[in-house]
């Protein structure tokens, strides 16, 4: 596969991808606030709601628990039927067989996620919840791609790509800053989904250590002292390893995006876009360091974690643009000859 | 052990303490702000963790006897019920036989979900829709597994926890702390209090024909 860029382009397919990205970003807020409520088993029956065909179920109802799971699954359904669109959209009117197959794998990806959030639900299964959570933020950078290939931006890649090359060593650093994005929130996901967000109660400090004790007595000791309204399961030793891995990870990323947005600065100069990018990445970093702080200070309120959840995710899709930008800046990207159908523009301006 | 009930059986009594100052409890702030829950309370009421009375006696301790297992007869005793009333499981401490029937109610005018979450391989999950007024639902579980966990998802403070044994000799701590295991047959026992937060104590007793005290103080960690 050449990544390649349209000789022509239609404005109106990159502002739907755009518009599909964005109904994504919120559907993985309001997944947030699912299990930032505890919500996610409030509906027992899938694909009904409380036995009423889902778009039927009255609005009197939608009460508790069941408003952000039911409103979690119409919104799910609305970002089906975009999904559906934009890849019949791309296959009818863009001219890069790759891009058809692009929106063949969203498709693919939407249709997957829905079905593995009702098992989630039908087989009474948490740990379901964690893949449903990672595979939604690959779906939505998956989806901002699309919306990327689309845009006049992607094109004129193409046209000045040789004035742009991004060192290697800068690019691989993205990229495996942007990996260690997704590892850490698969971590966060697979803390959420034990419900064990707050296995540590404090911050900076750890059970007012440095490093927490977690030995058996340690950990009997912080149980005894736990008393939450939300939370009822005792911590585990695991867990609260796993929320330390979760914080040295993220200095860790602090650091690398930083690093990253230096490098940029220095090779790239203040005025490229991909320096500019990568501070709003940096600037992200800190944002969500500052709500990962907050959550705990917060006692885990479920407005703040769902921001913390949701930055999270537009802190992976901006490393993962940063890498595409900067992977097609540095490769060879034809113009493909091919006339578009279905809108396609042909004014290289369509997309102003 | 091998035991043989009604001969010359005794019932083991006692006491729970409390040491110390237990961690404070939380208010339920969220059922505040839900116009059907909220209608019960003038103010959000406390979690329930630590049930100790002015007195330092402590409730919803579990009191069985160690090792003596394969005893259920579960199947004829009478059902255990759970209410669901304001929002809130009552009682959110129970223990039952495996097989004995846990009836589930909604006295509430709400919905509510009744999701049970055992962790022992043959007990079974499920998760079940109580409209108000709804019929009583019904669980029973076939394997031992302490403090299983039950949960309404719409109103995600609600939980009650259920322990099952496979025997008959059990009892749970009232208000004041006090616990009767009855009919236990004659023998040497270790008999184990479980608190679900303050964790497992044990005490030796023999069971002759009159009635053995077996006291517990826990303290706080």
């Amino acid at each position: 596969m050449s990544i390649s860029a349209p000789k022509t382009s239609s404005p109106w397919l990159f502002r739907f991808a755009g518009l599909t990205a964005l109904a994504t970003f919120l559907l993985i807020g309001l997944g947030g606030l699912v299990t930032s409520h505890g919500a996610g088993m409030s509906v027992p029956d899938w694909p009904n709601t409380y036995g009423y065909n889902m778009f039927a179920f009255p609005i009197s109802k939608w009460v508790g628990g069941i408003f952000y799971e039911h409103t979690h699954r119409l919104l799910a359904s609305a970002v089906g039927l975009l999904t559906t669109i934009l890849a019949v959209w791309l296959w009818l009117a863009d001219p890069r067989k790759w891009m058809h197959w692009l929106g063949v794998a969203a498709f693919v990806g939407v249709l997957a996620q829905g079905v593995l959030g009702g098992l989630r639900v039908t087989m009474h299964m948490d740990s379901l919840g964690v893949f449903h959570a990672t595979i939604a933020q690959l779906f939505f950078i998956l989806i901002c791609a699309l919306t990327l290939f689309t845009s006049r931006f992607w094109k004129e890649l193409a046209a000045h790509k040789k004035n742009f090359s991004i060192a290697l060593g800068l690019r691989t650093l993205a990229l495996a800053t942007t990996l260690l994005i997704f590892v850490q929130l698969t971590i966060a996901a697979t803390m959420r989904h034990q419900h064990a967000g707050l296995a540590i109660p404090d911050f900076p400090l750890a059970y007012g250590k440095v490093w927490p004790d977690t030995n058996p007595e340690a950990v009997a000791s912080y149980n005894a002292r736990r008393v939450s309204v939300t939370e009822e399961a005792p911590v585990t030793a695991f867990q609260i390893n796993l929320q330390m891995a979760h914080r040295l990870v993220a200095l860790a990323i602090a650091a690398l995006i930083a690093a990253c947005a230096w490098l940029a600065w220095k090779r790239l100069g203040g005025k490229d876009s991909l320096t500019k990018l990568a501070i709003f990445w940096l600037a992200l970093i800190f944002v969500q360091i500052g709500l990962g702080a907050w959550t705990i200070w917060s006692n885990k309120a479920a407005d703040v974690t769902t921001l913390h959840v949701m930055v999270g995710a537009l802190s992976l899709v901006t490393g993962a643009l940063w890498c595409l930008i900067g992977f097609g800046r540095s490769v060879s990207l034809p113009q493909t000859q091919a006339p578009g159908v279905f809108g396609v523009q042909t004014s290289m301006m369509a997309n102003k | 052990m091998a035991l043989v009930p009604g001969t010359q059986a005794a019932d083991i009594t006692g006491v729970i303490t409390f040491k110390g100052t237990p961690p404070a409890e939380k208010e339920i702030t969220p059922i505040m702000d839900d116009a059907n829950c909220s209608a019960s309370y003038t103010k959000a009421p406390l979690t329930h963790f630590y049930a100790v009375n002015a007195k330092g006696e402590l409730g919803d301790v579990i009191v069985s006897l160690k090792g003596v297992t394969g005893q259920s007869t579960g199947a004829s005793a009478p059902p255990v019920v759970i209410d669901q009333k304001g929002c809130l499981y009552i009682p959110t401490i129970v223990a039952v036989q495996t097989g004995q029937k846990i009836v589930v109610k909604n006295s509430d005018s709400c919905v509510h979900n009744v999701h049970d979450k055992p962790t022992v391989p043959g007990n079974n999950e499920s998760n079940d829709v109580q409209m108000p007024g709804g019929a009583d639902l019904t669980y029973t579980f076939a394997k031992p597994e302490p403090f299983l966990k039950f949960q309404c998802d719409v109103h995600p403070w609600m939980f009650a926890w259920v322990t099952v044994s496979d025997s008959p000799y059990f009892a749970v701590s009232d208000k004041d702390g006090k616990f009767t295991i009855k009919n236990v047959p004659p023998g040497k026992y270790t008999v184990e209090a479980v608190h679900r937060k303050l964790g497992t104590q044990t005490l030796d007793v023999e069971v002759k024909d009159a009635a053995v005290p077996a006291n517990f103080t826990f303290e706080a960690k």
